[in-house]
């Protein structure tokens, strides 16, 4: 598994799609499924800069990825307050323009996107958000 | 990302070029809100340039939306949307609520 320590500023997401985006390459995914891990790495990485580091100066975080025939890991761990992306309210896209919510879209890409999104929170190790994407069909 | 923006008769087009996320959709809000504060409410949103975009762009694709719409007003249209956005946008359930073109030309000639 290779890591990259970031600080918690929105510049760096380009590079996070771009180290993310190396390995699920690596890992023989399509362009579709490349996007797709890019997006979700992104998203993430967007919400532990606004919600865990909101009012911390300072902040860094570290996204570790790990590629398999078939199957990219991507591994984002903070110490800044725990954001738990479960407790999310999934927004309702049923509803029209005026009743939208402008939350919560980040978290609900994730899921689509992603094959598998976890979520943990230790007092000693931090926010640790795990997510697995594979090769349609099988590696 | 770079943002440019061409009069029509009927329409303000907006390029997005460049890849738009957490970073950079602050300057896509503001480029739309410039707009909308002097008056035009009918714009094209042209995605032909456009690599990337987060739910940061389409957040602010939406409260601009909600904006041209107020009062019947006007709308945002999206045109040549790249294949990969306008699936996340689909995910999103964003493409119900602009209307989609395949280029600028037709875009333009909806208004």
């Amino acid at each position: 598994m290779h890591t990259n320590t970031y600080t918690a500023d929105f510049t760096n997401l380009d590079a996070i799609r771009d180290f993310v985006g190396g390995f699920a390459q690596q890992a023989g995914l399509n362009s579709k499924e490349i996007y797709a891990v890019q997006l979700a790495a992104d998203e993430a990485c967007s919400n532990v800069i606004e919600h865990a580091y909101e009012g911390i100066v300072n902040g860094t975080f570290d996204v570790s990825c790990a590629a398999l025939p078939g199957q990219v890991t991507i591994l984002i761990r903070d110490h800044g307050k725990p954001f738990n992306i479960e407790k999310v309210r999934q927004p309702n896209l049923g509803k029209n323009l005026d009743e939208r919510e402008i939350g919560g879209l980040g978290v609900f890409l994730m899921h689509k996107l992603m094959d598998e999104v976890h979520f943990e929170s230790k007092p000693k190790e931090g926010n640790v958000l795990t997510m697995i994407k594979r090769k349609s069909g099988g590696a | 990302m770079e943002i440019t923006t061409k009069e029509f008769k009927h329409c303000d087009v907006v390029s997005v070029n460049g890849r738009v996320d957490s970073s950079t959709s602050p300057q896509l809000a503001q480029a739309l809100d410039k707009l909308t504060d002097d008056g035009h409410h009918n714009l094209v949103v042209d995605m032909t340039k456009l690599e990337y975009m987060s739910s940061a762009g389409f957040r602010a694709l939406l409260a601009a939306q909600r904006n041209c719409k107020k009062f019947n007003r006007g709308e945002i249209v999206l045109c040549a949307v790249p294949e990969r956005i306008k699936e996340a946008l689909e995910l999103a359930g964003f493409t119900e609520l602009f209307k989609v073109f395949d280029d600028s030309l037709t875009a333009v000639g909806s208004f």
